[in-house]
């Protein structure tokens, strides 16, 4: 057993590093994602990938992956963060592209991934329903064989960032008699299709991310079908476990620990630094360990993922991971006190005084606290991964 | 030993509560926040016709002469329908400092007008460097002459863009956080070198940043005592977090209602979600919570006039019970309604951001363990 990095990890680390100084694209330098004025903003920092040809690390390397092994995504990984990059979207690169690539056939890994690599298709993901969150398999939009088409018909919510969205893949239901699990399929629905209606939903921070999307009477090709009808619950667990692997986001959350840091040495307590007062250390200091504590969890994980295996144990990682970006938020909001409290406008907001007092660290800090409730519900809430623990590890 | 209310107190409690259910549902209060001004002068007309702002004040000074069970009583529904209007700022921080500290001349001139509803007052204290200590100032009120003159920076004064009139705190002698020193005074917002940058907060209130420069004070602007205004400060603060606290239990009683009601009738797996048993102990521990809260609500409402010391543990005491029970119950009850609870059209999340500024407001729960703890 040893942690440590070969000499060629070090060179790796090392090119990564300057690829990233030189290639920070500035237009979303300084930026967070609710700062962004549109697409083109969130691709910016993809399309650089793309270029360099890393932009799907997780990818074989047949469909366009790097080929690099589990300390070099790790390595990737930490200094993004540590640059503070943006990150790519999962929608296509860690959602729909693995589905497509494993259980896809030729025809639709030549027309569907070179795409989501270039960054041309936009992808969201088409899963929950008003009736159905953590009982996903209750869903009830149906898709009915009419000829070489499908008539789709239902409405999908919670769909991030569906206002820029070329496609959607979705979980609709084709065998009506099955039982819940057993008639679900895995359908792709162009967005410009006739009957797709995207409608915002605004969260409690202001924010425009997610959508709801009504299907009405939407005409979808059947070679849009991926793997075998009635067999989509298999693809979606599957996506599912993939969404989860990536959501511990350990060296964002680092980067997140360093932050913090930084606003309480900048924090006035008393006539010195918040940070040098016992009490807001060792807050930061019980983050920090529980944090490391993860990180060596997730570690664990891909040893043992590299390996073949793949546990539900990953749940452990959605809980903790979560756990620790809300904590990390509401100890920011903490330490700026009273600038917590001042509205960030955004862009659809259309307000004429945009004046936000205070600290840049503090801007949108309240605002940064509230969105992160959300980590905890989606993607299976902290509530559905205990239950899975307690399933399919303890075997209770 | 009796904590029940008299019939006056259940008859102001039921007008307050008709004036939340019929002017203040929660598309009425979005339109308000979402408003140019971010608040509706005609409620403040209403507040002055049911007596609301005459509540503290004595009958000879136009009031209803009622004590803090009945200002308690008044946040409590205000906090069940998260009204913006500056009721806090006005009656109970900026009356609290006319009714212990305010000259005769100033009683007179300005308590009739915000019993009228004619005078809007705010709270400037706060300070960029000065976190929670009420005595970290470097807003300065120099003498010159026979009064003052003003300097300096306050932040995220509440309630700033509405009025007329600002409490601000200063230091007149000694160093940046020395108790002795500091100063109240009544500031006409709109004498000259006073400037307001406006802006919204994210708990749909509004606030400023309040810039003095060089503003020329009359010695009659001094509320109590010159350089010794700390005691007067803490006093009007600890009264401003009973009322916070009242405010508070009620935003926590809708959460909790509401998110019972939820899970009675959300259906996953085929079944109410509050069947299972992890949520129910979860909306107990919400209600336990509530229920904690109340009690240190009432508790902290009949000890505000005891000796310094006690009236200050109480309020500490019930400033941290309000901030973790606010914390808790505001992220469950989100948690519970899954992404419903994120919403803006949801009622949910305006109640979660309200408690979540309650506790940052005069000091956090990490302030008042410390102020608590040094109290003994």
């Amino acid at each position: 057993m040893n942690i440590d990095f070969t000499q060629a990890d070090e060179a790796f680390r090392a090119e990564v590093k300057d690829f990233i100084n030189e290639n920070f694209p500035p237009q979303v330098r300084g930026k967070s994602r609710n700062e962004y004025g549109g697409r083109d903003d969130f691709l910016a920092w993809h399309r650089v990938l793309y270029n360099k040809g890393w932009v799907a690390p997780s990818w074989p390397k047949e469909y366009g992956g790097t080929g690099w092994n589990s300390t070099q995504k790790y390595i990737f990984g930490e200094e993004c963060a540590a640059a503070d990059t943006p990150g790519t979207l999962p929608f296509g690169l860690a959602m729909v592209g693995p589905v497509i690539y494993t259980y896809g056939n030729a025809e639709q890994k030549k027309e569907y991934l070179p795409k989501i690599l270039s960054g041309e298709s936009w992808w969201c993901q088409g899963y929950s329903e008003p009736g159905s969150g953590s009982d996903l398999a209750s869903l009830k939009t149906t898709a009915v064989r009419e000829g070489d088409h499908y008539i789709v018909n239902g409405q999908k919510t919670w769909t991030t960032l569906a206002q820029y969205a070329d496609w959607i893949f979705c979980l609709v239901r084709t065998d009506m008699k099955a039982k819940q699990q057993e008639g679900i399929s895995f359908l792709l629905i162009d967005m410009k299709t006739p009957g797709v209606t995207v409608r915002p939903i605004i969260t409690m921070d202001g924010a425009h991310e997610v959508n709801e999307v009504f299907l009405d009477n939407v005409k979808v090709p059947v070679k849009n079908l991926i793997g075998k009808e009635n067999e989509g619950w298999t693809y979606a667990k599957f996506l599912l476990g993939h969404e989860r692997a990536g959501i511990a986001g350990v060296a964002r959350s680092k980067r997140g620990v360093e932050r913090l840091k930084k606003i309480a040495a900048a924090e006035q307590d008393g006539g010195k630094s918040l940070l040098d007062g016992a009490d807001f250390s060792r807050n930061i200091a019980e983050l920090e360990i529980d944090l490391l504590a993860l990180e060596f969890t997730e570690l664990r994980t891909l040893a043992r993922e590299s390996k073949g295996g793949h546990g539900p144990e990953a749940s452990i990682l959605k809980i903790k991971g979560t756990d620790i970006q809300q904590r990390l938020t509401e100890l920011t909001l903490e330490a700026i006190a009273y600038y917590g409290n001042p509205y960030r406008p955004f862009a659809h907001d259309k307000m004429t005084n945009e004046y936000v007092p205070g600290p840049d660290y503090s801007h949108g800090a309240g605002q940064n606290y509230f969105l992160t409730r959300r980590t905890t519900i989606y993607g299976g809430s902290s509530e559905i991964q205990r239950n899975i623990i307690a399933k399919m590890v303890l075997g209770l | 030993m009796d904590f029940s209310f008299t019939e006056e107190q259940n008859l102001l409690r039921n007008s307050v509560q008709k004036f939340v259910q019929n002017d203040y549902g929660f598309e009425p209060r979005r339109a308000i926040i979402k408003s140019e001004s971010g608040w509706k002068r005609d409620n403040w007309k209403k507040f002055a016709e049911l007596g609301l702002l005459g509540a503290p004040f004595t009958e000879e000074q136009g009031g209803l002469g009622g004590g803090p069970i009945d200002t308690m009583i008044i946040m409590e529904e205000f906090g069940r329908g998260l009204v913006v209007e500056p009721y806090l700022g006005t009656v109970v921080l900026g009356g609290g400092f006319l009714r212990h500290g305010g000259s005769k001349a100033q009683q007179e001139k300005l308590i009739p007008e915000i019993i009228e509803g004619k005078r809007v007052l705010a709270f400037a204290f706060a300070e960029p460097q000065g976190r929670y200590n009420l005595a970290d100032l470097t807003v300065t009120a120099k003498k010159s002459g026979a009064g003052y003159t003003l300097n300096g920076h306050k932040a995220v004064v509440i309630g700033a863009p509405w009025a007329d009139t600002l409490i601000v705190t200063a230091r007149t002698a000694g160093g940046q956080r020395d108790e002795k020193g500091v100063s109240v005074f009544v500031v006409d917002k709109k004498a000259k070198g006073v400037s307001c940058r406006d802006y919204p907060t994210v708990d749909g209130l509004r606030a400023s940043e309040v810039t003095f420069e060089n503003v020329a004070l009359g010695a009659d602007a001094l509320v109590g005592q010159a350089d010794d205004g700390l005691p007067l400060v803490e006093r009007v603060v600890d009264e401003g977090i009973a009322a916070l606290s009242a405010e508070a239990i009620g935003a926590m009683k809708v959460l909790n209602d509401a998110t019972v009601e939820y899970c009675k009738t959300r259906k996953q797996f085929g079944v109410a979600i509050g069947k299972f048993q992890v949520l129910q102990h979860r909306m107990v521990d919400m209600f336990m919570n509530y229920e904690q809260s109340v009690s240190i609500t009432y508790m902290v409402n009949l000890k505000l006039d005891e000796n310094d010391t006690e009236r200050k543990k109480a309020a500490s005491a019930a400033k941290v019970q309000i901030g973790k029970a606010g914390r808790f119950i505001g992220q469950q009850a989100v948690q519970l309604h899954g992404g419903m609870g994120m919403t803006d059209e949801l009622n949910i999340g305006h109640y979660f951001k309200r408690l979540t500024m309650i506790d940052t407001m005069f000091g956090n729960v990490d302030h008042h363990l410390k102020r608590y703890a040094s109290l003994d």
